[in-house]
């Protein structure tokens, strides 16, 4: 037992040490259609002058996990450098018959629903991997969803630190107060990735809340 | 009019309610949890078990869930919400709650509703209520 301890605490001491000069692992989870290839490709485009991945209306467009190193952010002086980790968006259920909508045609659709399938196992499995995680809502849907409670439980449980993004802001029928009375622990920034809105908050609460690592 | 209404009555006989006591999986594994929930939802079955998953638990149960829908046909993933007890809590009754569910084995206030997502459209869930739609 004492030995246990005495084994975390330098676990603790050395790695602390050395996650100092790595890029801090961010990764964006949300539920699918929220805006995180958004959000990444925003910050991306603004630090790197590249983007990401692509974004479409269609759910689950992002389906394998992307990546994007040495992204270097600047606020009011203070520099740190991320390793952005864009994850597929996560659901509980996948029907192929809801990408037909979208005018794609049943084969291209069944196999979208197939490598969305893939996408949720991997961003679950990443989950392990974060040093600090961003996890980007929908401020015109529902927080009430167990997808959401879901993920922050296993953030909890993994003792990563954790940001909460209300996107879409400049839709009508966004409500961040709905969001922030969900989750009243947690630090709720609203944007729009879309049209750059209100990031300066973003980068002062990515600052703040990566204190915690 | 009539037509409708039996319509409507043949689809509902096509599940059934189903509620697992926590007793039933106190003693199993989480793999094992996990199989017992995902054979009691591939029957058809809307699934009201007493208490709550783990974290990691639920986070397995989406993961397997998206590995079935690969495998399973006509399988289309699962709809999923958990009802907590009381939302805002004292101290006291804090601690109250964490030393029976430490007897317990699992936060026995909270009730954990899973269905198919073929037969459950959604569960809308706001704080104070909860709405199961099925589909048509």
């Amino acid at each position: 037992m004492v030995m246990k301890i005495f084994r975390n605490f330098f676990k603790r001491i050395f790695s602390g040490m050395f996650k100092s000069k790595e890029d801090i692992r961010l990764g964006f989870y949300g539920p699918p259609n929220a805006g995180k290839t958004s959000l990444t490709n925003r910050i991306c485009r603004d630090w790197t002058g590249e983007e990401i991945g692509s974004v479409s209306k269609v759910p689950h467009e992002t389906r394998t996990v992307q990546f994007k190193e040495k992204v270097e952010i600047e606020y009011k002086g203070k520099k740190m450098t991320f390793k952005m980790i864009d994850t597929p968006g996560i659901s509980t259920k996948i029907d192929y018959e809801d990408f037909l909508k979208f005018k794609i045609n049943k084969k291209e659709a069944k196999n979208r629903a197939k490598e969305a399938t893939q996408g949720v196992i991997e961003s679950i499995k990443w989950l392990d991997d974060m040093d600090m995680v961003v996890i980007v809502l929908d401020a015109t849907e529902n927080p009430y969803n167990q997808v959401n409670i879901t993920i922050i439980g296993n953030l909890i449980a993994r003792k990563i630190p954790v940001l909460i993004v209300a996107n879409k802001i400049d839709k009508k029928k966004a409500d961040i107060k709905k969001i922030e009375a969900a989750f009243p622990e947690y630090d709720v920034v609203g944007i729009s990735a879309k049209y750059g809105e209100n990031l300066e908050e973003f980068y002062e609460s990515v600052f703040k809340v990566s204190k915690k690592i | 009019m009539v037509k409708k209404n039996k319509k409507k009555v043949s689809h509902i006989k096509g599940f059934a309610i189903q509620f697992l006591p926590y007793s039933d999986i106190r003693d199993l594994n989480g793999d094992e949890r996990i199989r017992k929930i995902l054979g009691i939802i591939l029957g058809n079955n809307i699934l009201i078990l007493q208490g709550k998953l783990k974290p990691e638990e639920e986070s397995r149960l989406i993961g397997d869930t998206m590995a079935m829908i690969a495998h399973v046909k006509e399988f289309k993933g699962i709809e999923l919400a958990v009802i907590d007890g009381e939302e805002e809590e004292g101290f006291f009754s804090k601690m109250k709650k964490g030393l029976v569910n430490a007897l317990s084995g699992g936060d026995l206030g909270a009730i954990t509703i899973i269905g198919p997502a073929s037969v459950v459209k959604d569960i809308k869930r706001n704080p104070k209520k909860i709405e199961l739609l099925l589909n048509q």
